[in-house]
This record gives structure tokens, C-alpha cells and sequence, in this order.
């Protein structure tokens, strides 16, 4: 990984000291699904784009309907940092709502994360059906592969 | 028009139909994948294992023998069903995927090095994937008939690809994702002059157009139960009898044998001989009554397939934001569309909150994925018992759609 992809991920604005869980939680609301649907769009927005030449196939999160890509790397300070990418939009929204909680955390935090509680809080816990071929399972499941 | 096709009536026999998905009546536009199953197969299922279960070809006792006798009148359906010239050339498989690997690794293992198998680009994993095996195994070429800009096959390409090398021709009759109808008349007709054999994958095709083996002049043809209102589990495998009586078994067990002994095994004739182990006794049973079901339809209902799939295709024309992939010259069962700003899968998911079952994703057709230029689209695939409010419905639904974005 090379100094830009670590200034990426170091300053990546999802997650801890920046757009966190309560900011998503506040963000999505209870209100109509339509509402909460246009919410998670607006967040994914908020995801800064993979640059293509770091999107490999080897940060390729198989099984998706949609690619999904993510990056990671702990810091020297044993802080992880994550960026995530997708094509679909929807998709993108998931993966900031996921960042949001994870991001720039140190692995014993990560893996004490409620990310089911979390999901159940925000009603899309059916996103993490392992039906559902968004790649939200994946990505929780590849992260804490990555940390534990 | 469809007038006299009463859908409301037939809709009825389809217990699925009739349930809300996130709050909203279910719109069933996913029946490429699966369709639903009408009330003469549950019934038919259900009293095969109330009353007459028991397994087939052995026992001597009074419901073996009517196990036995309801599995092969099933056979019978299905050989008058696509027109074979006798029963004993229907093979139960699992499905059209089972069918396929049967061919290539029972005719197949006559195969090799020179030995060609032509393609074509629009084809599902299933009838892709089992002649690479083959490929690999025995040294095969592959070749590969590619498309028109309107996403039809090439024909003159296909023309130019057959030669006395070509041993087998194995194309799709209707493309699961574009639903063009491939020009099979005349494809197997230049195969056979080249001394080929022909394989038609009709997983998208039975359940919407006539199946005749004889008129098109195959040597196989495969297609699967659920994608025409039968059970899971269960497909069928067409092959020419004398074709059959000369392929070796590819799967070994019970029922697939005349004599065992350690100093040698007969194999029993077909069909048996490639049935190895206890067949899907039910799901043969299901699937005879689906195709009772539909051979007794009320004409009318290809017809109204056929609008429903031209309404579709016209509001989908008449969406500034929305690409419909492929112009077939004739289409039938599915079309797809791609969108300019967003992925099919945010489409997809909307679409599903209001109530609307579509496809996502590559549909087992990477490599036409990969002609188109596409990373996968949305499908929609009606069929007879859709309705016009439906088609309607689902178009408003997706002119919503901008306002999420």
C-alpha cells in the first residue's frame, strides 16, 4: 500500500471522528421507507470513489450483485482504516452506514461492535441476509476476517 | 388481442400470486428464473404421497405398481409434449444444467483433440461451462457463434464456423436475457449438413413456445421443470433414441443396470440406463401436471404473453432514463434494461419495495455480459398470468424511481 492509499484511508471521513453511527442513525430516521431509502442514497453521497486503479480483484468482495471493493490498513498506532466502493448506489449508502460504525477504530472496538443491533436500530436488518446479494454481510464479515 | 383469455381465472390456480410483499400486492416478474406453481401440481404432488407413494421399477406390491405407473404416464406427457417419437427418449434429469452435463459427459466421452463444439455467445452457464470440462478433459475445441448489434446470432458468423470438424452445435432457443429467439431452423439444419449433432437448450424457450424435437430436427433437447409451472428438481432430456442406445451411462448405481457382477456390469437400455439411483418420483409426476396445465390453456395465452412483453417494451421505450438491452427481431419471456445513472441493483431493490420481484446481476451469461459491454442489467419476465395493470404498475413504479436519487 503506498503513501497515497494511506493518506486515503487515514483521512477517509466515515467513521470515527468524522460522519459516525449516530450521525447515520440521526440521518435515516424512522419515518417512511421511501424517506429512509432517499437518506441512504444521500449517505453514500458522502463515500469518497475508490480511484479505479486501486479497485483490484484482489479488494473484490465476491458474491455481490454489484462490485464491491474494500481497502484496509492499520496504522502504526494500531488504528484501522477502511475505504469501500460500489457501483450501485443503494449499495454505497450500506457500506458508508457500515463504515460509519467500523472506521478508524482498533480491532477490540470492531469486533465488540453490535453491527446486527446496529442494522436492527436502522430497520435494514434484512440487508443482512445472506440472501441479499448487496455484499453487506460480506464486507462486516470481511472486515472483522481482516482484524481478528 | 387477449380479450378471451381470462387472466383473473387463471390467476386463481396460483396460490403465490396472491400475497403483499412490503405492503404491497406481489407483481411476479421473475418467472425466468422460476415461475409459480398452479394448484394441478400441489395437488398432483400432494396425492402421489398421500395415497400412492413408493418407489418405482421394483416392488411387487400394489403401490409400487401405481408409483411406477403414474411415473411412467409422466414420461408419456412429456414425449407428447415436445413431440418425441417415443417415450423411451425423454430422460429425467434435475434440470436443464443436468441435462447438459449428461450430454457431455455421456456423448462427449467420444470426443477429442480436432474435435470442435460450436457455441454461441449468448448462452447461459449451463450450456457453457460442462463442454469447457469437456474441453479440458479431452482436448475440444470451443467455438463460439457471436452476436448482431441487435442481439441476435450472427448467422452468416455461425455458417462460417461449421465445418466437417464441428461435432456438435449446442445453442439456446431462447436467450435468458435478451429473449431472442435464436434462428435454430436454419442453424440445425447447416449443422446436420456439416454431420453434426445439435443440442437445443430450451430452458427459456418450453414454457412459452411450442416445443417440437421432430419438426426442429435436433438430436437433444433440455429444458426444466420449474420454469414451466412444475416442481424443483426435475428436467427433462431429450435425445434421439438410437443416439441414446449407443451413449455410454455417466452416472453409476441401481435401476441404471441389466446384470451386476464383479466380473463385469450390463447396463440396462435407455432411458434407465442414464436414471441412475431412485428418480425425483413426485417432481416427474409435478411436472406432467404442469404440462397438462398448460397444454389445456384456453388458447389466447401466448398471445397475451406476447402483449404483455410489447406493453413492457414500449413503456420501458417511452423512460428517458432507461436502456433496453437487445432489439430481437423476435422476443419472447424476458426483456432487460440497463440505466443511465444508477446500477440495476439499486433498481432491483426499489422496485422490490414496491412490491415488484425482477432479476439482477449477470443471469449465468458472463460472456454476454461481456459482448454487451454490460456488468449486468435488470430483468423482467412475464408470463401468462401477469396482467396489463401489472406491466402498468411496474412502469410507474420505475418512473418513480428518479426521485430517490
Amino acid at each position: 500500500m503506498d503513501a497515497a492509499q494511506i493518506s486515503f484511508l487515514t483521512r477517509h471521513p466515515l467513521g470515527d471522528g468524522g460522519l459516525d453511527a449516530a450521525t447515520v442513525i440521526a440521518a435515516l430516521g424512522q419515518g417512511a421507507w421511501e424517506e429512509r431509502y432517499r437518506a441512504l442514497i444521500q449517505l453514500g453521497k458522502q463515500l469518497p470513489a475508490v480511484p479505479p486503479e486501486w479497485r483490484g480483484e484482489e479488494q473484490e468482495l465476491p458474491g455481490c450483485e454489484s462490485q464491491v471493493w474494500l481497502l484496509s490498513h492499520q496504522d502504526e498506532a494500531g488504528v484501522w482504516h477502511f475505504a469501500a466502493d460500489s457501483q450501485a448506489r443503494i449499495v454505497r449508502g450500506l457500506l458508508a452506514v457500515v463504515l460509519a460504525a467500523l472506521n478508524h477504530q482498533r480491532t477490540e472496538a470492531i469486533l465488540a461492535t453490535d453491527m446486527a443491533g446496529y442494522f436492527e436500530t436502522l430497520q435494514l436488518a434484512k440487508h443482512l441476509s445472506p440472501s441479499r446479494g448487496n455484499g453487506l454481510r460480506a464486507m462486516v464479515e470481511a472486515i472483522r476476517n481482516q482484524v481478528a | 388481442m387477449s380479450a378471451h383469455f381470462d387472466v383473473p381465472a387463471l390467476r386463481a390456480q396460483f396460490p403465490a400470486l396472491h400475497q403483499s410483499v412490503n405492503g404491497r400486492p406481489l407483481i411476479y416478474l421473475d418467472n425466468a428464473a422460476t415461475s409459480h406453481k398452479p394448484l394441478a401440481v400441489l395437488t398432483a404432488m400432494d396425492a402421489f404421497y398421500r395415497r400412492d407413494n413408493a418407489n418405482v421399477h421394483r416392488a411387487a406390491h400394489t403401490l409400487s405398481a401405481r408409483a411406477t405407473e403414474a411415473f411412467e404416464a409422466a414420461r408419456g406427457t412429456v414425449a407428447r409434449f415436445v413431440n418425441a417419437a417415443r417415450p423411451e427418449e425423454i430422460i429425467w434429469t434435475r434440470g436443464t444444467t443436468e441435462a447438459i452435463n449428461l450430454v457431455a459427459n455421456s456423448w462427449g466421452a467420444s470426443l477429442g483433440p480436432g474435435d470442435e463444439i460450436l457455441l454461441s455467445t449468448l448462452e447461459h452457464h449451463a450450456n457453457i461451462v460442462p463442454w469447457q470440462l469437456l474441453a479440458q478433459r479431452q482436448g475440444v475445441q470451443i467455438k463460439v457463434i457471436p452476436l448482431t448489434t441487435t442481439g441476435e446470432l450472427d448467422l452468416a458468423a455461425a455458417l462460417a464456423l461449421l465445418s466437417p470438424r464441428t461435432r456438435l452445435l449446442a445453442v439456446s432457443q431462447v436467450s435468458n436475457v435478451l429473449g431472442t429467439v435464436t434462428p435454430l431452423a436454419r442453424l440445425i439444419a447447416a449443422a446436420k449438413s456439416e454431420g453434426a449433432l445439435t443440442l437445443v437448450d430450451g430452458a427459456q424457450a418450453a414454457g412459452h413456445l411450442p416445443v417440437d424435437v421432430q419438426a426442429l430436427g435436433c438430436d437433444f433437447y433440455a429444458f426444466s421443470g420449474h420454469k414451466l409451472y412444475g416442481p424443483t428438481g426435475i428436467g427433462v432430456l431429450y435425445g434421439r433414441h438410437d443416439l441414446l442406445e449407443q451413449m455410454p451411462p455417466w452416472q453409476g448405481g441401481g435401476e441404471m443396470i441389466r446384470k451386476v457382477s464383479f466380473a463385469g456390469t450390463r447396463f440396462n437400455a435407455p432411458p434407465f440406463r442414464f436414471e441412475a439411483g431412485t428418480p425425483p418420483i413426485a417432481e416427474a409426476i409435478g411436472l406432467a401436471a404442469a404440462l397438462d396445465f398448460l397444454t389445456n390453456l384456453p388458447d389466447g395465452w401466448r398471445q397475451h404473453e406476447a402483449d404483455l412483453l410489447a406493453q413492457l417494451c414500449d413503456g420501458l421505450d417511452a423512460l428517458p432514463f432507461v436502456r433496453r438491452i437487445g432489439r430481437p427481431s423476435e422476443q419472447v419471456g424476458v426483456v432487460s434494461v440497463t440505466f443511465d445513472d444508477w446500477h440495476p441493483q439499486d433498481a432491483g431493490e426499489l422496485l422490490d419495495q414496491m412490491g415488484i420481484a425482477c432479476r439482477v446481476g449477470h443471469h449465468c451469461a458472463m460472456p454476454l455480459m461481456e459482448a454487451l459491454g454490460l456488468d449486468g442489467t435488470l430483468r423482467f419476465a412475464p408470463a401468462l398470468y401477469n396482467t396489463r395493470e401489472e406491466i402498468a404498475a411496474t412502469l410507474a413504479a420505475l418512473a418513480r424511481l428518479p426521485e430517490f436519487f
